[in-house]
């Protein structure tokens, strides 16, 4: 009771404004309504360029270069997948049917740009010209990254889900400070778009304008959760919105689509315009990993559905009604493919060579005197078990 | 660690006393000039200049590009840390408080701490994390943790905490010029503990990654760091009056651990207690005795003591000095080993 007595009578200090209170029909001055939010909105449909007008204006030249791509993508996940059942790779994420997003990723980027790929992402990072075997060590398991980032300017493949985002941020905005023309382009999926870090990577790239694309492969569950679980908004791209970018809607099945709506935003960025936000309607037609059982969660209706709206098949028919390309064509660009995959097969069979020191080898730039200690007990349990066989069971030792 | 040469404090911070939080403020202001890839980040760090004022004016001197009010988001702050690194510049991030850096701890622990050892080499990120801990302060909840055996505890950091003023300013420098992560604890109750820098005498400190001896003695050692080394500094003050001459160890840093300069001091003395406010179980505490068990077993009269903070949630502050290890209990720790030696 006295306390309430003290609120009330302290509450008879604050300045009553002279005159009766009236409404005011204004908000207070620091509010600024925005006027605005229509151009950041994505459109309701995804954005389509095959079988519409706008195939007219593509660069023949390009819609052949996805072709290529988008065949030796889907033999390189079937190549992948292959392996994994060799015991040659651990695990493997396939992008069969996310083909088109992966290629028109890597495609749009220029040389000194950087590309920050999630797990799934192989094939950009492939595309993007890295050498295939270094971008499998991680599933292989014989390291966690076996490419130097710098030398390519792709971050290490994102295992924990969303946390490259920041870092592509980071570095874009770092770019920026330094006056350098760099875009970075970060991968995730429609899972990660729940997490912290893409709330915050989008709220700190729209605050500091960073030259960013954040670009969201929405293939419809996260391992085996559906979009409807993950989120309550129109759509992804919408997401965008409350940041203050733009939010792109794309059909994620085609490939120039994908790569023109991705050709924008990064035109957007590198003309100092700010991030922007894409999804990419798509479907993961196999499981989330060779390690998974997708049928305790959908059924085979669904995946037939979206077969009927297959990136290559959709992109080949274009071509093909458009007279780009004929069966000779086609058995090339297959025959291609095959022959990366032969390769890839060959140099995946060959054991990686592994240096068991290496595990001490990159933990600091100067060793600690502890690990310098249990370097030393590896080398000497090494060095033991190099013996040959038969040592250790005669007498005279 | 690479040791760093240390320069002399400019003359208008020289000759007067300073405090602990002056001399941090200089060392990210003398970084920042000598290097243009240094940058601070956090919340509060630009106009304000930090809740505890250690970045006061550095956003006015270097502009909001080099020191930068971000939004309020720790996982953000560090993850944009790590790009920013990735692209050659050195961040130097404030978590506000110990317990509010916890959301960033994903980022710390899957990519900070790995990324050069992910990457083969190709990625050293060279971050300063500044993490205001410990109580003492009078702080609410949230506001009092002691963090260290986290960080300890994730391979990849190095956990440094200064405890003087002239290792504030020394220990800093080291770590904004260190290519790899540094988790840099401040003690907050010592923000304000000052010193008297002389002109003459240039802040020379030990590179990080050595303990330093801050008083020698024969009858035990007293193992610590951070706000605790105060407390022990007092205690082997009042334990002359019993008779016993305690030796006290400042480790510096916890992460890569000086066993040399800890091992060198209790062969000598052959008792060991080892003494911080975090919580004794799964603590800091633990693996130190157990490195000096393993290293001075034939040379000890008694097991090493610990003396930490009760294994609990961090206290209210009305309650924090029971829980706090004081002059008291490390004393009766000194006594026991004393006891257990005679019996
Ligand atoms: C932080 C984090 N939490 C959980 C996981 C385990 N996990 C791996 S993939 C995955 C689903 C991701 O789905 P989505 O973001 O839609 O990407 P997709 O796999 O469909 O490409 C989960 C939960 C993880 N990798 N990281």
């Amino acid at each position: 009771m006295e306390e309430v007595h003290a609120l009330k009578k302290s509450s008879t200090t604050v300045q009553e404004p002279p005159g009766p209170v009236v409404h005011r029909p204004t908000p207070p001055p620091a509010w600024q309504p925005r006027t605005d939010p229509a151009p950041l909105l994505p459109d309701p449909e995804p954005y389509r360029v095959l079988g519409t007008e706008a195939v007219t204006d593509a660069d023949p030249e390009l819609l052949r270069r996805l072709y290529a791509e988008l065949v030796r993508g889907r033999r390189f996940n079937a190549q992948a997948t292959a392996l994994t059942k060799q015991g040659r790779l651990a695990v493997y994420p396939s992008s069969t049917g996310q083909e088109a997003c992966e290629v028109a990723a890597a495609l749009v980027l220029q040389e000194q740009d950087w590309l920050f790929p999630s797990y799934r992402d192989t094939l950009a990072v492939v595309a993007r010209g890295l050498d295939p075997v270094q971008a499998l060590t991680l599933l292989r398991g014989d390291w966690h990254t076996g490419y130097d980032p710098r030398e390519h300017r792709i971050a290490p493949l994102a295992t924990p889900l969303a946390t490259q985002l920041p870092h592509a941020v980071g570095l874009a905005h770092a770019a920026r400070l330094k006056g350098d023309d760099v875009v970075a382009l970060a991968l995730v999926g429609d899972g990660g778009t729940s997490e912290g870090d893409f709330h915050e990577a989008l709220n700190f790239a729209a605050v500091w304008k960073a030259p960013v694309v954040f670009f969201v492969q929405n293939n419809g569950f996260a391992i085996s959760v559906p979009l409807a679980k993950q989120t309550a908004a129109p759509s992804l791209a919408h997401k965008a919105v409350g940041y203050g970018m733009p939010g792109r809607l794309v059909d994620g099945n085609d490939a120039p689509a994908v790569h023109a709506v991705l050709t924008e935003a990064v035109r957007r960025a590198r003309s100092g315009g700010g991030p922007t936000l894409v999804e990419a309607v798509t479907y993961r037609i196999e499981a989330h990993t060779n390690a998974d059982d997708a049928t305790r969660y959908r059924g085979d209706g669904e995946v037939e559905a979206w077969r009927a709206h297959d990136p290559v098949r959709l992109l080949e028919h274009e071509l093909t009604e458009r007279g780009m390309l004929d069966g000779d064509g086609i058995r090339k660009a297959a025959d291609d493919a095959d022959a990366m995959a032969a390769r890839l097969r060959d140099r995946m069979n060959a054991e990686p060579e592994l240096d068991p020191m290496d595990l001490f080898a990159h933990v600091y730039a100067e060793q600690t005197a502890q690990l310098r200690e249990q370097a030393a007990q590896l080398r000497a349990e090494l060095d033991a078990s190099d013996e040959p066989a038969d040592a250790g069971q005669g007498e005279a030792r | 660690m690479t040791t760093v040469a240390s320069r002399a404090p400019r003359t208008d911070l020289a000759a007067k006393p300073a405090t602990m939080a002056q001399a941090l403020r200089r060392a990210m202001r003398d970084a920042m000039a000598d290097d243009p890839a240094v940058h601070i980040l956090g919340e509060d760090v630009g106009t304000l200049g930090g809740v505890f004022r250690v970045t006061d004016g550095l956003a006015a001197e270097f502009g909001e590009d080099r020191c930068t009010d971000t939004p309020l988001a720790e996982a953000g702050i560090l993850g944009t840390a790590v790009g920013m690194a990735m692209y050659g510049l050195r961040p130097v991030v404030e978590m506000q408080f110990d317990a509010f850096a916890y959301p960033a701890f994903e980022q710390l622990a899957s990519h900070v701490a790995k990324m050069r050892n992910r990457t083969h080499g190709a990625l050293p990120l060279p971050i300063t994390i500044r993490v205001p801990y410990g109580g003492g302060i009078g702080g609410v909840e949230h506001h009092s943790d002691s963090s260290e055996a986290y960080y300890m505890a994730t391979p990849g950091l190095h956990v440094v905490t200064p405890a003087t003023v002239e290792d504030a300013y020394g220990m800093l420098r080291a770590a904004i010029a260190s290519d790899d992560p540094v988790v840099f604890l401040e003690p907050k109750r010592l923000y304000w503990s000052k010193a008297r820098w002389s002109p003459e005498a240039p802040v020379v400190v030990e590179p990080i990654g050595r303990a330093v001896v801050r008083r020698t003695g024969l009858s035990a050692t007293l193992v610590t760091y951070g706000p605790s080394l105060t407390v022990c500094l007092e205690a082997a003050e009042a334990a002359r009056a019993e008779g016993w001459d305690l030796e006290v160890v400042d480790l510096r840093s916890l992460v890569p651990f000086d066993d040399e300069t800890v091992v060198a001091s209790v062969r000598r003395t052959g008792r060991a207690v080892v003494v911080h406010e975090s919580n004794g179980f799964g603590g800091p505490g633990g693996e130190i005795a157990a490195r000096i068990n393993e290293r001075c077993f034939h040379h000890l009269e008694a097991p090493v003591l610990r003396v930490a903070g009760f294994d609990i949630p961090y206290p209210p502050p009305m309650l924090e000095q029971h829980h706090l290890p004081g002059v008291d209990r490390v004393l009766d720790a000194v006594a026991r080993l004393q006891w257990e030696a005679d019996s």
